[in-house]
């Protein structure tokens, strides 16, 4: 079964349905019990960083996820999410995140081209940096969609895709058994769901 | 690099897609999830629901419906019509829709925008406007484009913005149902004014129309359309292909 965390940010909808739409079995889920005896765990979230990472952790469930990620269960992050996986984030001030992949969250304001829109909002496509389980059904140049203003600056041997946009954005990550996207594969069509597929059935 | 979104817009009513032109005359055309569905399938990069529903049932069908699109169709939704309170925006987004799009309700409460994007973010507040020349000028109409509001566009929407508005959908009246291609004169100005996306909406007849639609306003988002797109007179996927043939990126 897979977990979806709850912690009181965002809408949950989507993702749930779309792995039922793959035939999977999934729940959405605050209880750290049910989060232990999960097959794999995703964390989801939108919103500004220091919201979500002061929810999570006024959870609890910040420490269960830690400690299961690094017992070896399979962790998937997304979007906001995703960028929680790393050590911290520049969003308005400087905050902690989990810290289970070395890397920061900064802002593309400054970074890429004045004349891009901030947020990066839309359909962009993938550029693979490196074969990695959740991207076993998807291949170089699918689309997916994206709504973010901050990006994960990590080492090059965790970016498993990025995406250009004035610059190469960070957009799937992976170190052993956490991965994350930056973009939502739950918004991304069938590119999306086969990215969900391959973390169900592939990890 | 980003590409340029299609978006067709579903008006539900009582819980059936219907189209009118110039906001009047309404056809029945399909139904939503059928229609949703058929879009995706064919690459519509988002779906647009409009609800034009004014009863308490016709409210709970749409919330039914959408509930339904939602659990089948994994692209982006925006949804508007009826959307007065943050508690309105809280409603269609347990069902599931991605984004919401505000107009009369910004108008009689501006805290509204700011209120919501407050709590949801900036990405999922839209603004959209509708707008027809007056006098010279680039006039806010209210009520579904029946009321004169008196209230210049270009700086309404830049309020709107400023109060967290993340995205712009832009529907000139005075082209609306005409099919004869977008209001370019009328993009162009909101495109000046503003650094968020921008959406056109009202006018489109041909594929040749996005076309020129993103040729000439390079710093155009997305084309929004309806009844061409019901009625397949233009398939998306045909679309999508004239797009790349002519340099536009799109998805495919």
């Amino acid at each position: 079964m897979i977990a979806i965390v709850d912690y009181g940010v965002g809408n949950l909808f989507s993702l749930k349905s779309s792995f039922s739409a793959i035939g999977e079995e999934v729940t959405v889920t605050s209880d750290e019990n049910v989060l232990r005896n999960a097959d794999k765990i995703v964390l989801p979230g939108v919103g500004a960083f220091e919201d979500a990472a002061k929810k999570l952790k006024s959870s609890g469930l910040d420490q269960v996820i830690v400690s299961l990620a690094l017992s070896g269960k399979p962790l998937l992050g997304i979007c906001l999410g995703m960028q929680m996986l790393f050590d911290e984030s520049y969003e308005y001030g400087c905050h902690k995140g989990l810290g289970l992949i070395p890397g920061k969250v900064v802002p593309m304001e400054g970074v890429i081209p004045a004349e891009l829109k901030i947020p990066h909002i839309g359909w962009n496509a993938l550029k693979m940096n490196q074969d990695c389980e959740i991207t076993k059904y998807i291949k170089e140049g699918d689309f997916v969609y994206f709504v973010h203003s901050y990006y994960a600056d990590c080492d090059e041997k965790y970016k498993v895709a990025v995406s250009e946009y004035g610059k190469d954005l960070t957009a799937i990550v992976k170190k052993d058994n956490v991965f994350g996207c930056q973009f939502h594969p739950e918004k991304s069509g069938e590119v999306g769901l086969n990215i969900l597929r391959a973390f169900s059935r592939e990890v | 690099m980003i590409t340029k979104r299609i978006i067709p817009c579903l008006d539900v009513k009582d819980g059936r897609v219907v189209k009118g032109v110039n906001f009047t005359g309404l056809n029945d055309v399909s139904s939503p999830v059928t229609l949703a569905e058929y879009y995706s399938r064919c690459g519509a990069d988002e779906l647009v629901f409009y609800d034009i529903t004014a009863s308490a049932e016709g409210r709970k069908l749409f919330t039914d419906i959408l509930t339904e699109v939602a659990s089948k169709i994994f692209i982006p939704l925006t949804v508007g019509g009826g959307i007065n309170t943050v508690e309105d925006f809280d409603r269609v987004l347990k069902c599931g829709a991605d984004k919401v799009s505000v107009n009369s309700g910004a108008i009689r409460n501006p805290d509204l925008i700011y209120e919501a994007a407050k709590r949801y973010g900036n990405q999922c507040v839209v603004i959209s406007c509708d707008i027809k020349r007056v006098d010279n000028e680039f006039r806010v109409f209210s009520k579904g484009g029946r009321v004169d509001t008196g209230m210049e566009a270009i700086s309404w929407i830049k309020r709107c913005v400023d109060n967290g508005a993340g995205e712009v959908v832009v529907n000139s009246i005075d082209t609306d149902g005409v099919k004869k291609g977008f209001d370019l004169p009328m993009l162009k100005a909101v495109l000046d004014a503003v650094n968020v996306p921008v959406i056109a909406s009202g006018g489109a007849g041909s594929a040749a129309d996005f076309i020129k639609l993103f040729r000439e306003l390079p710093t155009i988002d997305a084309g929004l359309a309806a009844s061409i797109f019901h009625f397949r007179e233009v398939e998306i996927s045909d679309l999508k292909k004239e797009m790349i043939k002519n340099g536009i990126n799109a998805r495919i």
